[in-house]
């Protein structure tokens, strides 16, 4: 059992390095068209906002929809650093990181007490307030947005970005608190009963996810040149929940497998912006009705699962074991 | 003394306004009770509802009440549409299901009427050519739109507590929104009351978007975002479930909001109503009227 996770590991490790150089080469001999590169940028970002949203909505069970303020908040704070404040970007992102994480915890702790619907709304609320309050802070160019942010986000930044990202959610949730997290998803009032404290793991993952969140709105601005609040609106968090529903709630390799699909399929449906939001809102119910528990269910989607297909389910027990 | 004029001008203009508040919340708040969902598509619906009346009055040449009455009974019908297509498949699935289908068809309202009619915004026809009526010597003034508004907003509010308290259907959906199954097992008919309940929902979010329209003179496809979450948060306000809560919390809003915009700054408004909401939401989450439920297992 060891033996074979370890091969596993391996094996994606080997896959993971050539991904990051087949692109890094393209990237520094300029292979790839600016269209392409920018939506493969694009994609790292969204991995990262998708899968620290999954472990909101997904894992603990919290349907928040504010996760563009969260995101907004890194992406001016790092911008304040890097432009106003001549920091360099590494400190940038960890500060726009640090920063979506209190507000992530101020918001939290409050509003996490409410139940289901009511957190949506208040999640909902606190984005736009967000939003509103970028628009009226001159200091950071108020309506007509923050220019001038310096181009520093490469596909190197993003990779290991996204890569630390996802190895840190997975882990957290096959430790203590992210077990933690999934029980309250599956019945708060079961959870409390058996001496869980709800409050906290729910507070501690929409940190966590704010963090994340943070982290990919630094990214995101530093490759943009600029910043403009109604980019943070409520549309970009349905964006996000799209993925993390389309995903699967609970599966981290969904949300990465919709969050490269939905960014390529949006890339392509960019000129008619209006059949976009059609197709992702039809899709939203037809998931919802049909599969609710989103493409991929609470499976994930590796390695392991390939062996299975290939050799007709002789290691389903290997699987059940782990 | 002239400090007392702008404010009463603001009471003015915010009850015009929240009344137009109060009609979307008691949409949200009749549905909430009866099937415990956030009914997120109705803001748009309002949308629908002005375009409708917009379309009734120019192309049809219809004066108010026809084109009020039309927009009515179209959103009516788009209302039960709604429910059997997307909310019925899920009324035994998780409330996260439902509450993201209702995100669906937001946008799929949204989107839609930005494909047909264009997302350039359109000026409302002049259906009740303006006229001022001045107090304290013309420095507060309630304009026959206000009042309009208003009094169509009061007749409606009176005829929906009719319909709830005074007919079967209403104690159908009373009896549906207390406990479903039993009402199920008293031989109400659950569909039809959840489908009544959306039609009548709907058709006064309709009314709604014409007034609007009539009073900001100007009607869009994302119109109905922000209206319908200040008139989700009225409805919270006022405690969700609450009939006369709505209708308090509707005004109530308005009242709030045209103060901040009189007196502080009007970009800030939407940051206030959310902030109302959120601090509602920490302090007594089950609003003025509302009752606490206990929770059971």
């Amino acid at each position: 059992m060891q033996k074979f996770l370890n091969k596993q590991t391996v094996i994606t490790s080997l896959i993971l390095c050539a991904l990051y150089l087949l692109v890094q080469i393209s990237v520094v001999f300029d292979l790839l068209n600016p269209f392409y590169t920018l939506n493969i940028i694009l994609i790292g970002i969204n991995i990262i906002l998708a899968v620290s949203l999954s472990l909101i909505i997904g894992f603990t069970g919290q349907l928040a929809i504010g996760h563009a303020g969260f995101m907004a908040v890194g992406a001016y704070t790092s911008s304040i650093l890097t432009v106003k404040l001549g920091q360099p970007f590494p400190l940038a992102i960890l500060a726009g990181s640090v920063a979506a994480a209190i507000i992530g915890f101020v918001i939290g702790l409050p509003t996490l007490r409410l139940k289901g619907d009511y957190l949506a709304i208040a999640t909902l609320g606190f984005g736009e307030i967000i939003k509103v309050l970028l628009i009226n802070f001159e200091y950071v160019g108020g309506a007509s947005g923050f220019h001038g942010i310096p181009h520093i986000t490469s596909w190197s930044w993003v990779f290991f970005l996204a890569l630390f990202t996802v190895i840190f959610i997975k882990n957290f949730i096959n430790s203590t608190h992210g077990r933690a997290c999934i029980s309250v998803r599956e019945d708060e009032i079961a959870a409390e009963t058996m001496g869980i404290n709800t409050t906290k793991y729910k507070v501690m993952a929409f940190t966590i996810g704010a963090f994340f969140a943070g982290t990919a709105g630094a990214l995101f601005a530093h490759y943009f040149y600029i910043l403009q609040p109604n980019n943070f609106g409520f549309l970009r968090s349905v964006d996000y929940l799209v993925m993390v529903v389309f995903g699967g709630l609970g599966s981290i390799s969904g949300s990465i497998l919709a969050a490269i699909v939905l960014t390529i399929i949006n890339a392509a449906l960019q000129s008619v912006a209006e059949l976009r939001m059609i197709f992702f809102s039809v899709l939203l119910i037809a998931i919802m009705i049909f599969r609710p528990q989103g493409l991929m269910g609470n499976k994930e989607f590796s390695l392991q699962f390939f062996n299975r297909l290939l050799r007709g389910g002789k290691q389903r027990d290997l699987a059940q074991g782990k | 003394m002239e400090h007392l004029h702008t404010f009463l001008q603001q009471v003015i203009n915010g009850v015009s306004l929240g009344s137009i508040y109060a009609l979307i919340a008691l949409g949200y708040t009749m549905v909430y009770g009866i099937i415990k969902l956030i009914n997120f598509a109705h803001g748009d619906i309002y949308m629908v509802g002005a375009y409708i009346g917009f379309f009734a009055i120019t192309k049809l040449n219809m004066t108010f009440i026809p084109a009020l009455v039309t927009a009515m009974v179209f959103c009516a019908v788009l209302g039960i549409i709604i429910e059997r297509v997307a909310y019925k498949p899920l009324r035994n699935s998780t409330r996260i299901a439902a509450l993201i289908t209702a995100i669906g068809v937001s946008l799929f309202l949204e989107y839609t009427g930005m494909l047909i009619v264009t997302p350039q915004p359109r000026a409302f026809p002049d259906v009740i050519p303006q006229t001022k009526f001045n107090f304290f010597s013309g420095s507060v003034y309630i304009t026959n739109q206000q009042a309009v508004i208003f009094i169509v907003a009061v007749v409606l509010m009176f005829l929906l507590q009719y319909i709830v308290y005074k007919t079967k259907i209403g104690k159908a959906m009373r009896a549906v929104s207390y406990d479903k199954d039993t009402a199920l097992l008293m031989g109400v008919n659950v569909n039809t009351t959840i489908s009544a309940t959306f039609a009548i929902g709907s058709s006064l979010a309709a009314a709604a978007g014409i007034l609007v329209g009539i009073y900001y003179t100007s009607i869009s496809p994302l119109m109905g975002i922000v209206p319908g979450l200040k008139a989700f948060v009225a409805a919270v306000l006022g405690g969700i479930g609450s009939i006369p809560g709505a209708a308090v919390g509707g005004l109530l809003m308005g009242v709030i909001e045209a103060m901040v915009s009189g007196y502080w700054s009007s970009t800030l408004r939407d940051a206030v109503a959310f902030g109302i909401l959120i601090l509602i939401l920490i302090i007594r989450p089950s609003g003025i009227f509302g009752s606490n439920v206990r929770e059971k297992v």
